[in-house]
């Protein structure tokens, strides 16, 4: 798809635009907060606290009389960074992984696919209880235990791809040239389901961005001082019925986040579809 | 005056697909639409069940029976189920799966019974297309692309229309159950006075089956009248170009002559495993059973046979991307079973793919697809480059095209292209699969002329697979039939076709249509 094909189809899907675009508010929020936040997040101010939106506290004031403004920033850093992290782990992992498995074939596709089920068997929690309880609770064990729920998901969507391209001509032509199963695996069979990943990417961003959540709402992930949205609504939980405000914030932020990436990433999938690609090519 | 289409134009956007279109039909006439892909058949046919997709801008007006179009979706439904059947060219994809034919084909009837009409019977339909009874109990892929393609014309038939629209009905069929199907449709549209719009690229097809006959291109009608005037003496350039085209008269040219026996196949089989990976249970599925040939240097050999009768397998062997379970080939001297053929030997056998869509990576440029087969060889970067130019020349097509994208070409220069990276390597066996079946009628002549000229400049050899008589009557010195994996009948192709001596050579032979004008 040529640049200006894709401006217009950012245009004619509002959607995937509006997703784009929180998405990019949220994560400058977040960048911003390393360099600059309104007030520190460690700043406790016992007597400014439960202050209501104002001028000098945007958000208000939490239980301790932090800045829930610069909170927000910084809490929405960190789950970019577990989301975009734990990400990246099973990218990295899963579809080198789901590649070989197509290319391969045998006992070695088998055995990608057993140890998927194998993970798959586990819920995210559980592994993440796992890995805490052995290593302790934080911010790493937390990307760690997504990461590798993350693994067996992009096996499989590599895998899938890949099996589709490979029945391609192209792929035949390319082993009568010699070419062995890596060489076709990295030339031929990554570049065209590439689009494929970052579907998918943009999907478990946001599943990760709630995975992280609830780790941190149940102590497992992220630790104080330290900040992350999850946290924020674990501090604020008991005193819900008397400042429901502090459990709103935190809680709406992570509605938005994950509802713009939702947006991104079903708006990328149906921008790179190739079905949909052809039907515009036959139009043309 | 059954159907009246005037004026029609459509438009996708600033681009008019379709404009000006017109044709008229009368009960029980057929009436046939040629055109190459893109040329506005298909669109004709949807905007008269109006089916366009939507965005599409129609003008113009279309009349059945004296009456427009109604506007309504709801009654033009009504219109679609009562007047009109359709029988499309993909019969898998338009049956349900998951329901049996008999069901299928119910539902059909009860939603276009008239009320006080008599009743239609499943069976009766069935026989009708000449199936038998319990082939209503299976599903959609129990059935051969044949009989699939006979339930949907059952289907079409349920409500007893006044036309039927057949859109490249039989062009996923082989010829054998072609020339069935053609004639079941001739047959039914006889018998219940039923007009037929019959579209198709073949123009064999549509002199078989057709009375009258337009001639579309670029959205536009070229010619039309009576099949015999249209394509028997031709006014237009374009149908003049569509019907040489579909005589395949390549002229011959001067060739080196026939050398040494290059390629030997001895005893070649091969087993597909059925049944998972367990190593004992299910059957082998015998795809290539026992086959032995042999192609001189300089030769040229076509495999024609039925799909499903093993003739890619055999080919992927020869060219080395599958193994032999059986036998052994002996290429230019050397021992080998298929994929285990020496590496220094594989740019000497190159194969061309029938799917000139399907060849070429889309992310890749023409220069890196053509490339990818010179790493047999080490070559430094001027002849690399050399032979690049070389091979894009040979195939009529200037070296700036290397630069592009496979997207940027048609379907024919996809195949030339095809071509050039088959000859990069300078091989001596070009192996060609269907080389032109997936290409337009107009095109097919070029890309056939252009392989005679390649032998008679390079003296290659070639192993041509084909369902087409037609082409491998023009291009063959020597045909061998094949069957459920066998070699059946082998011979000069004159000689074959004149005097079939197996059943199989001489139902192909009887299903050919006549040629044109």
């Amino acid at each position: 798809m040529s640049a200006a094909t894709a401006r217009r189809f950012v245009f004619t899907h509002p959607s995937l635009w509006l997703g784009l675009a929180a998405t990019l508010v949220f994560t400058l929020l977040a960048l911003v907060s390393l360099v600059w936040t309104p007030y520190p997040i460690a700043n406790i101010e016992i007597g400014d606290r439960f202050l209501g939106p104002s001028a000098a506290h945007w958000l208000g004031t939490d239980n301790l009389g932090r800045d829930m403004a610069s909170l927000v920033m910084a809490g929405t850093l960190t789950s970019f960074v577990v989301a975009s992290l734990s990400v990246l782990i099973g990218a990295g992992i899963g579809v080198p992984l789901g590649l070989a498995a197509a290319a391969w074939g045998g006992a070695l596709e088998w055995l990608v696919l057993r140890l998927s089920d194998f993970i798959f068997a586990f819920p995210a929690i559980i592994v993440a209880i796992l890995i805490t309880s052995l290593y302790g609770p934080g911010a790493t064990n937390a990307i760690i235990a997504i990461g590798i729920f993350n693994i067996p998901i992009f096996a499989r969507v590599a895998r899938g791809g890949a099996m589709s391209i490979k029945t391609l001509d192209f792929v035949a032509a390319a082993r009568l040239a010699g070419l062995g199963n890596g060489a076709i695996a990295y030339r031929h069979l990554l570049p065209n389901i590439l689009s494929l990943i970052i579907v998918q990417g943009t999907i478990q961003l946001s599943l990760g961005i709630l995975s992280e959540a609830g780790l941190s709402y149940i102590g497992l992930g992220t630790q104080p001082p330290a900040t992350s949205l999850g946290l924020m609504l674990r501090d604020a939980q008991g005193l819900f019925l008397i400042h429901p405000w502090l459990t709103l914030v935190p809680g709406l932020c992570i509605v938005l986040i994950v509802i713009a990436l939702n947006l991104a990433g079903d708006g990328l999938r149906d921008a790179i579809d190739p079905r949909l690609k052809g039907a515009q090519q036959n139009a043309a | 005056m059954l159907l009246e289409v005037s004026g029609l134009t459509v438009k996708f956007g600033a681009t008019e697909a379709l404009s000006n279109m017109g044709l008229t039909l009368e009960r029980g006439e057929r009436f046939g639409i040629v055109g190459e892909s893109g040329s506005g058949k298909t669109l004709t046919a949807l905007a008269i069940t109006g089916l366009l997709p939507e965005g599409a801008q129609v003008s113009g007006s279309i009349k059945i029976d004296g009456e427009p179009l109604p506007r309504s979706e709801r009654e033009m439904a009504r219109l679609r189920g009562k007047r009109i059947g359709m029988v499309f060219q993909e019969p898998m994809t338009a049956l349900n799966p998951l329901m049996r034919i008999n069901d299928q084909i119910e539902e059909a009837i009860r939603i276009n019974a008239a009320a006080g009409a008599p009743p239609i019977e499943v069976p009766n339909l069935l026989r009708e297309v000449g199936l038998e009874l319990r082939h209503g109990d299976r599903f959609a892929h129990q059935l051969s692309g044949g009989q699939r393609q006979r339930v949907m014309i059952a289907m079409a038939l349920a409500s007893q229309p006044d036309i039927l629209i057949a859109d490249e009905p039989t062009s996923a069929l082989d010829l054998i159950t072609q020339r069935l199907v053609l004639d079941l449709i001739a047959e039914i549209c006889t018998r219940r006075h039923m007009a037929l719009l019959f579209i198709s690229h073949d123009l064999k097809a549509v002199a078989w089956l057709c009375s009258r006959v337009a001639v579309m291109h670029r959205g536009k009608l070229v010619e039309t009248g009576l099949v015999q005037d249209v394509l028997g003496s031709p006014k237009q350039a374009y149908t003049q170009k569509l019907v040489a085209a579909s005589r395949f008269n390549v002229r011959p040219l001067a060739r080196p002559p026939i050398g040494k026996t290059l390629l030997e196949v001895r005893g070649i089989g091969r087993d597909y495993k059925q049944g998972g990976p367990w190593p004992f249970g299910g059957k082998a599925l015998r795809a290539v059973d026992d086959v032995s040939l042999s192609v001189d240097a300089a030769e040229c050999v076509a495999i024609v046979g039925p799909s499903g009768c093993g003739k890619t397998t055999l080919a992927r062997i020869i060219v080395g991307l599958d193994r032999a379970t059986r036998g052994e080939i002996r290429f230019a001297g050397e021992l080998h079973h298929g994929s285990d053929l020496p590496k220094a030997r594989r740019r000497d056998i190159s194969l061309v793919f029938q799917d000139p869509f399907g060849s070429f990576d889309p992310r890749l440029t023409i220069e890196q697809s053509l490339s990818e087969p010179l790493r047999l060889e080490k070559l430094d970067a001027s002849t690399h480059v050399d032979r690049l130019i070389e091979a894009v020349e040979a195939v009529g097509l200037g070296q700036e095209m290397l630069r592009r994208y496979p997207h940027e070409f048609s379907g024919g220069q996809r195949q030339r292209l095809a071509i050039a990276r088959a000859l990069v390597t300078r091989p001596k066996l070009l192996v060609l699969d269907e080389p032109v079946s997936a290409l337009d009628v107009s095109v097919r002549g070029e890309v056939l002329a252009l392989l005679a000229r390649l032998q008679a400049d390079f003296g290659l050899t070639y192993l041509v697979i084909s369902h087409d008589l037609d082409m491998v009557r023009a291009i063959a010195d020597r045909v061998l039939v094949m069957e459920a994996g066998r070699i059946v009948e082998e011979g000069k192709p004159h000689e074959i076709f004149a005097r079939p001596q197996h059943k199989l050579t001489q139902d192909l032979m009887a299903a050919r249509l006549p040629e044109v004008g």
